[in-house]
């Protein structure tokens, strides 16, 4: 059961010149629950919202540490993220290795984007099935990141993926050109309310279902500290930051700019 | 399209029975399709410009370079699918890498356009792979002066002394037919290059889109580097006032 | 250290060619015939450059090293720089087998397009990363039995910070505020402690280039792997300079005296 005849395979053109296998992979990003990034002057955060498969079962990861000044959260098959946050991790310690210097940020972007490009040209490879906020410090400053599984990677002021991510999307244009002077707790603030705009109806955030990860100085609800290193925030010490936010606006009536949600809510599972 | 639904569309080792392989084809739609990059050879330079369509407000501008640089003097600008045109650059720099190791001294621009059509001409001849969703314009100084190449997902290359590739293709090489292209200077050469991209970019259909240039020349003391700031400005302002004054 | 380079890298032997005049040495005293079908990678440099000397000062790193690469004790080519800018920021200096030192050169060069031409994205190789990327390479060298016979000096500044460190065929890395490769480990090194520890935020760029060429002096004077041209090169903040070859000023009028060296026949 294809859509048509040029989407079964990842080497073939379609007449309009382009390849639906990829366009697929780029949905099985949608289906996966939303992580946000925005960054200040001084720091770039990511948020991401967890989801459990049941009362009985954990939360699933969201975010990854890749290197003292590298993070990522990520949205899309976990299992797919994982090799690539591994690549990652061989490629920062290659950069130590060799050069003794933190790994250039975007170099390091760029590398998981030129590996998944592979898998676009190539038969018998699927592209990934995962998409990437990688949030970053070096000597040039706070960045952030997406990387896709069509092989792109854009630097963003502010960005989300994953489900109903146009919705936080819509926020962070609204607001990012206010985020570069920011404070650490204003700037998790606004992601809390774009990730807030992610759920669906009858849900909200909690310390359960959130985690933020953090680069730059800590704030002041972290244990007082003087590094800059990534860490991810879960549980109890994300309460504070809850609550800070601000009860959402009542949108008004005509409120059509939201898109309707996306179907299928849960995460495309590998095994099944 | 005739082509479609014959079954002699589905893989590029396949030839229709009137002798096209029509996998390259879709390619080069693929390339058709996105923003619009040209090429300037002139007297004593080689420019390149770029029409960078922007999908999104909160993309950092500057930032997500589509001209890229394979040796010093050796300039990439490519249009259609973008992470092809990031594989075909890491082609040509291992290309140009390679042959200084082999030969001690940089890599003529005819030489790595030569290497690269015959490596892209491969992605043609077989079902397990595509073609690529590029084309790329080379430019650079070498021994032999300025040059420019185009490389299709053909593998054919042919030199230009202007090139355009993407959407605004054909307006562009009509403007860029009026031009003395030989006459001209480098730096005059920029603002020719900024007042086309503004010239080919539609604004009705297009999103936003940001203007992108670089250069070679003996300002540049033959190598590859994106144009200075100011300069960068004074084209772009100028032609904007151009395309005003035009409209 | 061993001055001469022939001999690096191999259990000392004074009973043959104890001055090092040749350059092919007879393998003999050392392997065992069991050795004589194996595969067998570089076990002497050939042509071969002298001391290179550098010292941190005031404003940053300066290094010099002569003109001269010799063949075994031939003066073979006396024109040759042996300094070499990487980048904007650094300069290595080369003692030991030239060869090697010009495939090194190159591979830098190599090194210097890929990781800051081609990326241009500000992110740039200082003297701190191509040192730890040459003691890579010339440990991995040494580790496969196949050493790129060189005493290499890196020398640089970036961000405001001085850098000087050393590295060797071996792949040992040392950082001191004065080096000294080859003969110049011996004769110049003592010199060049005495006359800078302590003081590298105070010497003068013409105090500096006082104590390197003195010590160049001494050096031409005492090792006869030597000659009386050199450059220096200053990395500061503003950037790499590498003089033109210079020449040093020596007086010979005191081996007059010396018997077995002047005119007197007694």
């Amino acid at each position: 059961m294809f859509r048509n005849t040029y989407d079964s395979d990842n080497t073939v053109f379609s007449p309009q010149g382009r390849l639906h296998q990829v366009e697929y992979a780029l949905e099985a990003v949608k289906q996966g629950s939303a992580a946000v990034g925005l960054r200040s002057n001084t720091h770039a955060i990511l948020l991401a919202l967890k989801r459990s498969s049941g009362e009985l079962a954990s939360y699933q990861q969201k975010m990854f540490r890749i290197d003292d000044h590298v993070g990522i959260a990520i949205a899309g098959l976990t299992s797919d993220a994982r090799v690539l946050s591994n690549f990652m991790r061989q490629q920062a310690m290659g950069s130590k290795m060799v050069f003794n210097r933190p790994i250039p940020v975007n170099r390091l972007v760029s590398a998981i984007a030129d590996k998944a490009q592979v898998n676009t040209q190539e038969y018998g490879r699927r592209p990934y099935g995962v998409g990437f906020l990688v949030i970053g410090l070096d000597h040039t400053g706070p960045h952030l990141y997406e990387f896709s599984p069509s092989g792109t990677s854009f630097e963003y002021f502010a960005v989300s993926i994953g489900a109903r991510s146009q919705s936080a999307k819509t926020y962070l244009e609204k607001h990012f050109e206010s985020f570069a002077d920011c404070s650490l707790e204003d700037l998790i603030r606004h992601g809390l309310h774009a990730l807030r705009e992610t759920l669906q109806q009858d849900k909200e955030l909690t310390t359960n279902n959130t985690s933020i990860g953090i680069l730059g100085l800590s704030g002041v609800h972290e244990s007082a500290g003087t590094s800059v290193n990534f860490r991810i925030l879960e549980g109890p010490p994300i309460e504070p930051y809850l609550q800070s936010m601000q009860p959402k606006e009542v949108p008004p009536p005509s409120s059509a700019s939201v898109p309707p949600p996306t179907s299928g809510d849960e995460d495309v599972q590998m095994s099944e | 399209m005739t082509s479609i639904g014959t079954g002699y569309d589905l893989s590029a080792s396949t030839y229709s029975p009137d002798g096209r392989i029509f996998q390259v084809e879709y390619a080069n739609k693929a390339v058709d399709n996105s923003g619009t990059a040209i090429g300037l050879r002139v007297k004593d330079g080689v420019v390149l410009a770029v029409e960078k369509l922007v999908h999104s407000k909160l993309l950092v501008p500057g930032a997500n370079r589509r001209i890229q640089t394979v040796d010093r003097h050796i300039g990439l600008a490519s249009s259609g699918l973008l992470a092809d045109g990031r594989h075909l650059a890491n082609r040509a720099r291992d290309e140009a890498a390679n042959f200084r190791d082999n030969y001690r001294e940089p890599a003529p621009l005819k030489a790595l356009a030569d290497r690269l059509g015959l490596y892209v001409q491969a992605y043609t001849l077989y079902s397990s792979v595509r073609p690529f969703g590029c084309s790329a314009i080379l430019g650079s100084i070498d021994k032999d002066g300025p040059s420019i190449y185009v490389i299709e997902p053909s593998g054919v290359f042919y030199g230009y002394h202007g090139a355009a590739v993407g959407k605004g293709r054909q307006l562009a090489k009509t403007e860029l037919e009026k031009l003395k292209l030989s006459e001209l200077t480098t730096r005059e050469a920029v603002f020719e290059a900024a007042r086309i991209i503004h010239l080919v970019h539609d604004d009705a259909k297009e999103k936003e889109f940001e203007l992108e240039m670089s250069w070679i020349g003996d300002e540049t003391n033959g190598r590859h580097v994106p144009v200075p700031q100011d300069l960068f400005e004074e084209a772009d302002r100028k032609a904007k006032e151009a395309l005003e004054n035009f409209e | 250290m061993d001055h001469f380079p022939t001999n690096w890298g191999r259990p000392k032997y004074d009973g043959f060619d104890t001055n090092a005049t040749y350059p092919f040495h007879d393998h003999g005293h050392n392997q065992s015939a069991a050795f004589a079908g194996a595969t067998q990678h570089t076990q002497q440099p050939i042509v071969t450059g002298t001391s290179v000397l550098a010292i941190k000062y005031k404003d940053g790193i300066m290094m010099a090293a002569d003109n001269l690469a010799s063949y075994g004790s031939l003066a073979r080519f006396k024109g040759v720089q042996r300094l070499h800018p990487i980048g904007d920021y650094t300069v290595v200096g080369a003692s030991g087998d030239m060869s090697d030192f010009q495939y090194l050169q190159h591979v830098l060069d190599g090194l210097v397009i890929s990781e800051e031409i081609n990326a241009q994205d500000g992110h740039t190789l200082g003297p701190a990363e191509i040192h730890e990327y040459l003691s890579q390479v010339m440990y991995s060298r040494r580790s496969k039995m196949n050493p790129l016979w060189n005493s290499l000096l890196v020398g640089g500044v970036k961000d405001g910070q001085r850098f000087l460190a050393y590295v060797d065929l071996l792949g040992v890395t040392y950082f001191a505020s004065t080096l000294a490769t080859g003969y110049g480990a011996y004769i110049a090194q003592p010199l060049l402690r005495k006359a800078v520890e302590g003081r590298e935020n105070t010497l003068t760029e013409p105090e500096a280039r006082g104590i390197l060429e003195e010590a160049l002096r001494v050096l031409f004077y005492r090792d006869a792997r030597s000659i009386n041209q050199y450059q220096i090169a200053t990395i500061t903040a503003n950037g790499v300079d590498i003089s033109g070859s210079l020449k040093l000023e020596t007086a010979w009028g005191f081996a007059e005296g010396i018997r077995g060296y002047g005119s007197q026949t007694q």
